[in-house]
């Protein structure tokens, strides 16, 4: 571990490390973890392992990049696994209704955006701290996924509804480029427009957005929304890929997502992250996992390492951080 | 020389004694300087605190008293000069080492848990336990330590509902609970009625009767006047005397704080525009944060000044114009229209009105972004049609206003906070150059900038004048008004209770003006 000296009134070189490896330390980590199990196991680095893996996390890496939005503007969103569940039951409720597969999976996004909105007023509206309001909200919205199930799960057998989720081209999912498109779009939405620049300077410092114009309030909407919409993205393409609804689908998701995107580097009180970071995050902990897997190891180290991992992230985030 | 404090031992050097008449020093400064970015906010000051007395810290604002109050509590530690404590040496001093040699301050904004009660305020931190567990009576020892002083304070009521000068006597309870022997108090009667800055001025008797020093750091010349022993005055750092109070009056103490003027560091002023109608005219504005009958004009092209004391509602009357704080009375007419009660932030940027806050970090930058993303903030919409930025035309245009802000380095990538308070005066300056607004507020527009930075500073405000512009500057430094503006209202408890003409007026008379305006409150 390298030590920094005190950080001069100028501080443009002492830290110029730490914020490097703030910002690359996920790929880093990637890079080594590949390289070992290539090395390890022959297995592992083959196109159709490697497309796996990536298939497998589309659902978390969609949500972990939208909910990139939602820390860096200095919020919290506790409510996606909630909202992934209530998607995919609505999904399958529809399907199994209409026997339209291609409706029912476009009510997903709709439904996470309804409920993101939702949200974002009760943030806005109600001031209280959103992690507070979204941890009410995911009970709530919990409890609609159950209860349009009635308590069971939705079997859909309708034509064309698994096609999102596990069809492809050659070898790659119809999801994953579902993801790349979805990632790119939020990546360009982050650094590229006048809406992500609001992002950063409201989680930054939000007295500074507010007197230089910024509305707030309008901007916190619109984030939740953004996240709703994300998980309701990834509950179509979850929904489609096992063909049932089932309410308790998305429990988890939401710290599953927060993890990466700390994990990413993306500053916890605000004003600092990338989307692109995020999703390295989520790959870098599937990779963890499908590393304990080819190499059989004790599955039940796994937690233990990811959590390893993430606190060794959030520590150097914290001293890479903010001398407030 | 005395024993030293306990705890102290290790880290104090005996050396020679100081030089010193009268009683042994407690805590002596001596040839201390402290610098904040650009600024020298004490140049080599020396002071020396004696049991027994008060001694009191006096200037304008920004002449260093406060500065020089959290030296001598350790809260910042000096760039250079000395520090003694009964005689003796001290290497590094800083709030640890300043506790242990019993030196506490009673800062303006008061450090107390509101839900806990007075007691457990008072002992917090150095409660008596065994392995964590709380042990004896926190009432005795809070009764005992009461009759002290004799304040007469329940030890059970809970601090939120004290008044303002009780939470002050928790405050200075806490200090002798533990064992302090220098009590630095901020402004301490800032927010007393004269009911309760009495009672204050006793306490502070019986503390001196029993041995302590006080410091005493406030504007309030008459309450200097009555309870100190020994006076300090201080002007842009430095110090101009230190003497006994006795025989002193408030105009020996005024003068003293007056002194040089800043030699021409202010742009010749462009002929004051008279025929035009002005743009702001402001009647009778009130709001619920201080403001409560303010009214004035401003024509385009002209700079208009507002002179008043921190508190005295000048810099809440200029967020209530743009918005950011509510109207509750009162009529604003701008560029020709009465603008409307619901009056957001939104609304003034897009009316054409531009607003440099007072604290740069707290409500003006985004430290962490670069320079080019702090400065474009506020005019986003001009590099972008359908909501994507083009980098390119933002890059030009904010490499632009900073090169004629001779922002130096011209580092617009890198983040603002990593740059000079001049540079981020001047990033925050250009963030709304950047809109050639109708109006430019300006609230404090040079603190903790230096020399070179105020003079491009004062530059810019006058080109903007000249451009046609409305102008309005807040500051503390009375001669950076009188030295831009063309006209000035004076602001006090929240009024505008005369306009003066800059050219007609010295410091001094402003000086006068505004203390005897809030001795008189």
């Amino acid at each position: 571990m390298a030590t920094t000296t005190a950080p001069s009134s100028r501080a443009f070189s002492g830290r110029d490390a730490l914020l490097f490896i703030r910002d690359y330390a996920v790929l880093l980590l990637i890079a080594v973890l590949v390289v070992v199990l290539a090395v390890v196991s022959p297995s592992f680095f083959s196109a159709a392992n490697l497309m796996n893996i990536v298939n497998q996390n589309v659902p978390l890496a969609i949500i972990a990049a939208a909910g990139t939005f939602v820390i860096i503007s200095g919020n919290f969103d506790l409510s996606t696994g909630a909202i992934f569940s209530v998607g995919a039951v609505v999904a399958a409720y529809v399907a199994v209704e209409t026997q339209n597969p291609w409706l029912a999976l476009a009510t997903a996004p709709l439904c996470g955006l309804l409920l993101g909105l939702l949200n974002g007023v009760a943030v806005t509206t109600l001031k209280v701290h959103s992690f507070l309001a979204t941890l009410a909200t995911s009970m709530v919205f919990s409890a609609i996924a159950v209860l349009i199930t009635k308590g069971s799960l939705i079997t859909v057998s309708v034509d064309g509804f698994s096609e999102l989720g596990r069809g492809r081209i050659g070898i790659v999912f119809y999801a994953v480029i579902v993801m790349i498109v979805f990632v790119a779009l939020l990546w360009f939405l982050l650094n590229g427009t006048v809406f992500g620049r609001h992002v950063f300077a409201v989680g930054g410092n939000q007295h500074a957005a507010e007197l230089s114009g910024v509305r707030v309030s309008r901007l916190r909407l619109s984030v939740f929304a953004l996240s709703g919409l994300a998980a309701g993205l990834a509950a179509a393409i979850g929904v489609s890929r096992i063909a049932s609804g089932q309410p308790q689908v998305g429990l988890g998701m939401e710290l599953d997502a927060i993890a990466a995107i700390i994990l990413g580097g993306t500053s916890i009180n605000g004003g600092i992250g990338a989307v692109w970071r995020s999703v390295a995050g989520v790959f870098l902990i599937a990779l963890i996992g499908n590393g304990f897997d080819i190499m059989n190891l004790n599955p039940q180290l796994k937690d233990l390492a990811t959590g390893v991992i993430i606190l060794a992230a959030v520590g150097l985030s914290a001293i890479g951080g903010r001398r407030r | 020389m005395t024993s030293s404090a306990s705890g102290m031992a290790e880290q104090v050097q005996p050396t020679a004694g100081p030089s010193t008449e009268g009683p042994a020093a407690l805590v002596e400064v001596r040839g201390v300087s402290k610098r904040f970015g650009g600024t020298l906010a004490l140049d080599d000051v020396s002071v020396v605190l004696r049991p027994g007395e008060v001694h009191a810290f006096v200037g304008e604002n920004g002449a260093g008293k406060s500065t020089l109050g959290k030296v001598v509590a350790g809260i910042y530690t000096p760039d250079a000069g000395e520090v003694w404590v009964r005689g003796q040496h001290v290497d590094r001093w800083d709030p640890a080492r300043a506790q242990s040699a019993g030196v506490a301050m009673i800062a303006q904004e008061l450090a107390l848990v509101p839900e806990l009660t007075v007691a457990q305020n008072v002992f917090l931190g150095i409660e008596e336990h065994r392995w964590g567990m709380l042990r004896g009576s926190l009432a005795s020892r809070y009764r005992a330590l009461d009759a002290r002083v004799g304040f007469g304070l329940d030890g059970s009521a809970v601090v939120a509902e004290l008044s303002i000068a009780d939470q002050q006597k928790v405050e200075i309870l806490r200090a002798l609970a533990r064992d302090a022997k220098v009590i630095v108090m901020d402004e301490p009667t800032s927010s007393l009625s004269a009911q309760e800055t009495a009672r204050l001025h006793d306490v502070i008797a019986a503390l001196c009767a029993q041995g302590c020093a006080v410091v005493y750091v406030s504007h309030f010349l008459d309450a200097v006047l009555e309870v100190s022993d020994q006076v300090t005055v201080l002007r842009d750092g430095v110090r101009i005397l230190s003497r006994p109070v006795a025989g002193m009056s408030k105009e020996d103490m005024i003068e003293a704080m007056l002194g040089r003027k800043l030699e021409s560091v202010f742009p010749p002023k462009a002929p004051r525009p008279e025929a035009v109608e002005p743009v702001l005219r402001v009647e009778s504005l009130a709001t619920d944060t201080g403001v409560v009958d303010a009214s004035l004009t401003i024509r385009p092209g002209e700079i208009v000044g507002l002179l008043g004391l921190v508190g005295s509602g000048r810099s809440e009357l200029a967020r209530a114009l743009f918005g950011a704080d509510a109207r509750t009375g009162g009529s604003v007419w701008f560029d020709g229209r009465e603008l409307p009660q619901r009056w957001s932030i939104s609304d003034a940027v897009g009316a054409g009105m531009a607003f440099v806050p007072e604290s740069r970090h707290h409500d003006g930058l985004v430290l962490d972004r670069s320079v080019r993303e702090n400065v474009s903030l506020a005019h986003l919409d001009r590099f972008s049609s359908t909501g994507a930025l083009s980098s390119r035309s933002e890059k030009d245009v904010v490499r632009r206003t900073m090169e004629d802000l001779e922002m130096r380095p011209l580092a617009i990538e890198l983040p603002v906070g990593g740059f000079s308070g001049g540079n981020q005066q001047k990033a925050l300056l250009g963030r709304w150059l950047l809109g050639e607004p109708t109006l430019m507020i300006l609230d404090e527009p040079t603190r903790g900038v230096d020399v070179g930075a105020k003079r491009t500073i004062y530059r810019a405000i006058a080109d903007m004048a000249a451009r046609g512009m409305a102008v309005l500057v807040i500051s503390s430094e009375h001669e950076e008004v009188l030295g831009l503006a063309h006209r000035a209202y004076l602001v006090s408890g929240g009024r505008t209770v005369a306009e003066v003409d800059p050219d007609a007026v010295s410091t001094d008379e402003i000086v006068r003006t505004l203390f005897s305006v809030e001795d008189e409150e």
